[in-house]
């Protein structure tokens, strides 16, 4: 009984990841009731994943972004520009794909360099610079592609946006058996590194997670992927760019969390004075945040583009938006440091389904944009009314409670002395600084 | 003549946990100047705030007679009613508004919604030169300097009829020529009719407009003096102003001094926004092995714009000046120079400037020197833990695990949170601005032990506090600044709160 109630308070105390969790699966259950049983067809779940591939790589550079207190608007225009620049390089000039695709990522990098520098080294808030590299770089696509799309790509190339591992069995059985191969492995390294971590949050007795909901949470996730292996396993088995994402999702996760770098990122995040005042190199740390950003923009422009097989003037448009979306709906907080890899995924992955729900369905999409744009206003608004309950300190939270005790650190001298110069704006800049 | 304009009776004001004021007593006669002279922290600003409606009546004890009615005000418009005007230390003027908008903020003059500009400019016109000031009333109020925006809030105050004007610290952001002119202002209002309360630390200027002087200390009415009594001295104020007792409210020590680890040499900075300003000027100043050194300085002295403009330039434009290592002349014009050269600084403000109040108690504690723990590329976390956990035991950090979110602790756990990311990046000098701000008294204590040990350990230390008590108590060496510049260097065995207030008030020759 008493774990009982252990576990419902760790759960509200973790509402917002427990929250958003339970709403994936809410839409799942619902979608897939209101379309029949079409939403978990095999052949619809590996279209689920092949076509948010895009919107998942670019949620994880955003989500980062978004971390360390910016935005990337520009991101759309971007991937759209390197669909662009891969399809002169390959179809016009000529280049072979394990040539274009570096190339092309360099580009990205350029991209996230030239956007980086204004942002980090002039002080220039990320919102103004990227709104200009959205139009900047939408330019530039039409420009590349003299307003024409090119195509066709070499299978090679497409086989990074629609292509499969190859079947092992020869085609001999009802399933695939390399994907059961791997997706019983990813589960099983899964449940083998989250009793892992337990076990040592044990050790230095940090742990808050009661065993019954640590239980319940690895047992369902461990069911999901297996469900997820069996219908991919039973269409044509695994897209090649789920194992690109996987191992994405898996290098970032490590770098956010267990690298000088991530840290960095979240400390910058969470109190940029702060951080500065310890010697966070703040500009160095955000100018390359962006130029990640560029590299994973240029990533999903190529994977867009391959899975097209064409290069379009339109291409990437609104990605921006659906991917500043997964990172808020998967918990990345407005003013920075708070978020993570996997709550964007889920967020995308929430995206995703209403999506492709919502078009099974026949909606259009002016119902789908009417949807999608309230979901992600609760999704923050829930939130920000959590945060305020729990006396998280939102401005009107503040408000309600001056009005009856006055915080208490107000007698003692009021810190008038505040000589600080750090940064203003984006928050990169000291303009007095002498050189 | 001496016909009271305001009567302050018994005025108690509790915060929780903290009496901010205890029964103070405040007499202020029609048409005088009134000084209100406190340390920092004394309780001035709490008072003001009491009588201006910032804290409603409802929330103190005590009553407020203003020209011989109730005061009962609930919030700053009711006090401004009855013309109470409070002009805060920080301006509140918008910078891209012209002067006469400025003005009449709040209180436009239109006619059917519409603003009559004519109307506006004329009226400010007017002001400003009651005020004296030769500006013409269009003029944004970024493009005049900060002494003109001080006479621009004044304006504003006589704009709306302004029976008692309230000037908290005044000529802090000032310079000595843009002081002297507020100041003989504040006599010329005078001689209209006003009242004035200005709050100061400036003895001399309280010597040269004040009618009388009432002496706040520990949120207590120490003594009102006045002019025609003749008991306006700097020997009497100063005596008011730290006459308490010391209390044995900290560790016993036994320095062990060594050879000399950092030196500031002629260090002067100037003011970010106002280059004409020097903030610090010719500072120079030392610290030995096993040394723990004061600043000791009322506000604006430049303390803490000498320790940030040294710590990685983090205040202001640093013009020349040197500094030295074990005699090695060191750059320390980015933090991380600084941090590499084994000197930390711990802010005066934890909450804005020292910790990542969502992160949680370990990775505060890292941040500093994040890379000691990294293996093979990736950050230990589990060593981490056990770093952060050592700090938590050693330094009493009162949380219930080391991943409890900073946010939630106490002032006095989170001031300990941000001594151990220093002491893990294992600097040779720290400097600790304000250790003890906001903290109750018995972690205050726990924050002294730490310093106490932090010396005995072979660092060296230099405190900045506003507290002379806590100087007196903790250090073995003073040194004083007044308005940027070093006024005395004081060995703890000579230095008592009075001589250490004369250098603190010391003006310039």
């Amino acid at each position: 009984m008493s774990a009982l109630r252990e576990s419902l308070g760790f759960l509200t105390s973790r509402l917002r990841q427990v929250g958003i969790f339970v709403a994936l699966i809410l839409i799942v259950l619902l979608f897939q009731g209101l379309t029949g049983g079409i939403l978990l067809e095999p052949q619809n779940v590996t279209n689920l994943v092949v076509q948010n591939s895009y919107i998942l790589i670019l949620a994880i550079g955003m989500v980062m972004v978004i971390i360390a207190g910016h935005i990337d608007l520009s991101v759309g225009s971007v991937a759209g520009f390197i669909g662009a620049v891969a399809g002169v390089m390959i179809v016009h000039w000529g280049w072979p794909w394990w040539a274009a695709i570096p190339a092309c990522l360099l580009v990205g990098a350029l991209v996230g360099a030239w956007q980086g520098y204004w942002i980090a080294y002039v002080g220039i808030p990320a919102f103004i610079v990227t709104l200009a590299g959205m139009l900047i770089f939408r330019g530039l696509t039409l420009i590349t592609l003299k307003n024409q799309q090119i195509t066709p790509f070499p299978a090679e190339l497409r086989a990074l946006g629609g292509g499969f591992l190859p079947d092992i069995s020869g085609g001999t059985s009802a399933l695939e058996w390399l994907t059961v191969i791997l997706g019983v492995g990813a589960t099983v390294a899964l449940l083998i590194q989250a009793l892992k971590e337990r076990r040592i949050r044990k050790k230095f007795d940090l742990e808050s997670e009661p065993l019954m909901w640590f239980v319940i949470k690895t047992a369902f996730t461990a069911f999901l992927m297996l469900i997820i292996t069996f219908l991919l396993a039973s269409y044509r088995g695994t897209p090649i760019v789920l194992i690109v994402l996987a191992g994405l999702v898996i290098v970032y996760t490590a770098l956010m969390n267990n690298s000088v770098f991530g840290r960095h990122t979240y400390a910058i995040g969470g109190n940029l004075h702060a951080a500065e005042l310890s010697g966070v190199k703040t500009k160095a740390v955000t100018f390359r945040l962006f130029v990640n950003m560029g590299v994973l923009a240029a990533l999903a422009g190529l994977v867009f583009t391959a899975r097209l097989n064409s290069a379009q003037p339109a291409g990437g448009t609104g990605f921006e938006l659906d991917s500043i979306a997964a990172a808020f709906i998967g918990g990345a907080a407005v003013t920075g440091g708070i978020g993570t890899v996997a709550g964007a995924m889920i967020g995308g992955l929430i995206m995703g389904v209403l999506n492709n729900g919502m078009s099974i369905l026949g909606l259009g999409t002016d119902y789908q944009q009417l949807i999608k744009g309230l979901v992600l206003l609760l999704a923050v608004g829930f939130d920000i009314f959590n945060k305020n309950r729990s006396g998280g300190g939102s401005s009107l939270g503040k408000r309600f409670k001056l009005k009856t005790t006055p915080p208490a650190t107000e007698p003692a001298a009021p810190a008038n002395e505040r000589p600080l110069t750090v940064a203003a704006g984006s928050g990169q800049g000291r303009p007095e600084r002498n050189s | 003549m001496n016909t009271p304009i305001l009567q302050m009776r018994g005025i108690t004001k509790t915060f929780p946990g903290v009496k901010a004021l205890q029964d103070v007593t405040l007499d202020v006669n029609r048409g005088e100047v009134h000084a209100i002279c406190g340390e920092n922290g004394a309780g001035k600003s709490t008072l003001m705030k009491v009588l201006s409606g910032v804290y409603p009546h409802s929330s103190f004890d005590g009553e407020i007679l203003f020209e011989n009615e109730p005061g009962n005000f609930s919030s700053i418009t009711d006090s401004e009613k009855r013309g109470i005007v409070i002009i805060h230390q920080e301006l509140a003027l918008s910078p891209y508004l012209s002067i006469a908008e400025n003005i009449y903020l709040g209180n436009e003059q239109a006619k059917n919604g519409w603003v009559d500009w004519r109307k506006t400019n004329l009226e400010a016109a007017k002001l400003l030169a009651r005020v004296g000031l030769s500006e013409n009333p269009v003029t944004p109020v970024q493009h005049i300097s900060v002494g003109k925006q001080q006479l621009v809030e004044i304006a504003k105050a006589l704009s709306k009829e302004v029976k008692l004007l309230i000037l908290d610290e005044p000529t802090a952001a000032l310079n000595d020529e843009d002081s002297g002119h507020l100041l003989d202002l504040i006599l010329h209002l005078k001689g209209q009719g006003v009242t004035s309360i200005i709050i100061s630390h400036k003895l001399n200027e309280i010597r040269k407009v004040a009618d009388a002087v009432t002496i706040i200390r520990d949120g207590k009415t120490i003594e009102t003096l006045r002019l025609d009594e003749g008991q306006i001295t700097q020997e009497r104020i100063i005596r008011g102003m730290v006459g308490r007792d010391l209390e044995s409210l900290y560790p016993d020590r036994d320095p062990k001094i060594g050879e000399e680890v950092l030196r500031i040499q002629d260090w002067s900075v100037r003011h970010p926004q106002d280059h004409t300003r020097m903030v610090v000027s010719n500072a120079s100043l030392n610290v030995r092995k096993g040394e723990v050194v004061g600043l000791a300085g009322l506000m604006g002295a430049g303390r803490t714009e000498l320790a940030m403009s040294v710590f990685g330039r983090t205040y202001g434009t640093a013009t020349s000046g040197k500094v030295l290592k074990h005699g090695k002349e060191i750059n320390t014009s980015t933090v991380s120079d600084a941090i590499g050269h084994g000197i930390a600084y711990a802010t005066e403000d934890r909450k804005l400037y020292g910790l990542n109040l969502i992160e949680d108690i370990k990775r505060n504690v890292s941040l500093a020197a994040l890379r000691k723990l990294v293996k093979n590329g990736w950050v230990d976390k589990n060593e981490e833990t056990v770093v952060a956990n050592g700090y938590r035991k050693s330094m009493n950090i009162k949380a219930p695990s080391v991943a409890a979110i900073t946010g939630k602790l106490s002032g006095g756990n989170q001031q300990k949170v941000v001594l151990s990311k220093w002491m893990f990046s294992d600097p040779d000098v720290l400097i600790l601005d304000e250790p003890t701000r906001g903290i109750d008294v018995g972690a205050k204590y726990e924050i002294y032990t730490i310093i106490a040990k932090l010396a005995a350990e072979g660092k060296a230390v230099i405190v900045i506090s506003s507290e002379l008590p806590e100087l007196l108590g903790i250090c073995d060496r003073i040194y004083t600044l007044s308005a940027g510049l070093v006024t005395g260097e004081v060995p703890i065995a000579q230095a008592s709160q009075e001589n250490l207030m004369h250098l603190m008030t010391k003006e310039k020759e």
